[in-house]
């Protein structure tokens, strides 16, 4: 079972926070097919955010085909999210990238800037 | 979409005390049901007349309102009304015999639970008599419920949980819940939909989502904004801050971003820059 964590300042949709966490969870091996994702009442009870944003988020989950809603059972996970293993070539190619980055001069969160605007170029409209 | 379980046309409330002002004027809305409605705006805007001419306790001046009869609607005021003579569990046994069709002990004991069911009522410190007020509406098992100020005398703690448990009635039930507040954090991530009050006047009215979705927030070098509505700019050297309601796409040398609430509610309360006040 997942544990909802919201954070009202941090300027992400709550519907995205509980997507994101969700999926996160999925990646981590923390959920696995066939387990069942709180109801929307025990999250609302815990966390107090809307009961429609909670079933918004699920709704987001099932078009994905991450999870499926069983009528009068509940929502249950379906399939789970590949994660690059950690010594991946991507991940190699990464590293060498963020070293060649740090070699020449730039902070980390200039590294950071440059990451997230390729990312935004390349992923352009997936949210 | 449902049929909605508050409507009011033409709504108008005036005080004979008070220099005879209005309190509300103009007011047409139409709320769905099952909506969590933040009935948001600052300090005599107009927000506790709405919910009392919503409950039936206020008459109107003008104009109509109808909403769910006295015996399905329940409504907590800013001032938690009472009987200080009374202790916890008589005030529930009173609930029970004042609602005797819908009365859902269960769900009253939900909320009052760590109170002492022999305490007195006026022995109750503020947050504990607002937790005995909520419980009432609650066994109810109202089809609407309006709360006015319904968190000011609660600490964080208290807070998190009451508004849990009411969403999560809410949410299994499918009532629909109104509540008012001045301070914005108190009813953020908790409601779908919002009624913006100002000067007596419904300023937004919508779903929360729907109206982050129409309105954009952008920065870059100062331009005509038309065909845009400008909700709030402000200019600082060379650099435009605006919040528009979009008409069509924004395009242009901007920054632009959707508002969160907090920015969508404060452009629309803020004076614009050179317009009158």
């Amino acid at each position: 079972m997942v544990e909802y964590r919201i954070d009202r300042r941090s300027g992400v949709a709550t519907y995205l926070q509980i997507v994101q966490q969700t999926k996160q969870a999925l990646r981590m091996g923390l959920l696995e097919p066939g387990d069942r994702l709180p109801t929307a009442r025990e999250v609302v009870e815990a966390t107090a955010v809307n009961p429609n944003t909670v079933l918004k988020a699920y709704r987001e989950l099932e078009r994905e085909g991450l999870v499926e809603a069983r009528r009068g059972l509940g929502t249950f996970v379906r399939a789970t999210l590949g994660t690059g293993p950690a010594d991946s070539p991507l991940r190699g190619e990464l590293t060498d990238w963020a070293r060649r980055a740090r070699a020449a001069g730039l902070e980390r969160e200039d590294v950071a800037a440059l990451f997230t605007s390729v990312l935004k170029e390349h992923f352009e409209g997936d949210e | 979409m449902t049929d909605p379980v508050i409507e009011a046309d033409g709504l108008g409330m005036r005080y004979r005390r008070r220099g005879g002002g209005w309190a509300l004027k103009d007011c047409t809305l139409a709320l769905p049901a099952g909506r969590v409605v933040a009935v948001v705006g600052p300090n005599g805007a107009g927000k506790s007349t709405l919910l009392g001419l919503a409950a039936g306790l206020l008459r109107p001046t003008e104009g109509r309102i109808t909403a769910p009869t006295r015996d399905r609607l329940a409504y907590v005021a800013q001032d938690k009304p009472l009987y200080g003579q009374l202790t916890v569990a008589e005030t529930l046994r009173l609930g029970h015999e004042l609602n005797p069709d819908r009365w859902d002990p269960a769900a009253a004991e939900r909320i009052t639970g760590p109170l002492p069911g022999n305490a007195r009522v006026r022995t109750l410190s503020g947050g504990q008599r607002t937790r005995l007020a909520l419980a009432l509406a609650l066994g109810k098992r109202p089809e609407l419920l309006l709360l006015d100020e319904p968190m000011a005398d609660l600490d964080p703690l208290a807070r998190r949980e009451l508004m849990g448990a009411l969403l999560a009635d809410a949410a299994e039930r499918g009532t629909t819940v109104a509540m008012s507040s001045h301070i914005l954090t108190e009813l953020e991530g908790s409601c779908d939909h919002l009624l913006l009050v100002q000067d007596g006047r419904i300023r937004l009215d919508g779903a929360i989502d729907d109206l982050l979705a129409a309105h954009t927030l952008l920065t870059g070098p100062i331009a005509d904004l038309a065909p845009h509505t400008v909700v709030d700019s402000r200019t600082t050297g060379r650099q435009l801050t605006a919040l528009v309601r979009r008409e069509g796409p924004v395009e242009g040398p901007w920054e632009t971003a959707e508002p969160s609430l907090e920015e969508l509610l404060l452009a629309h309360l803020r004076p614009t820059e050179g317009a009158p006040a």
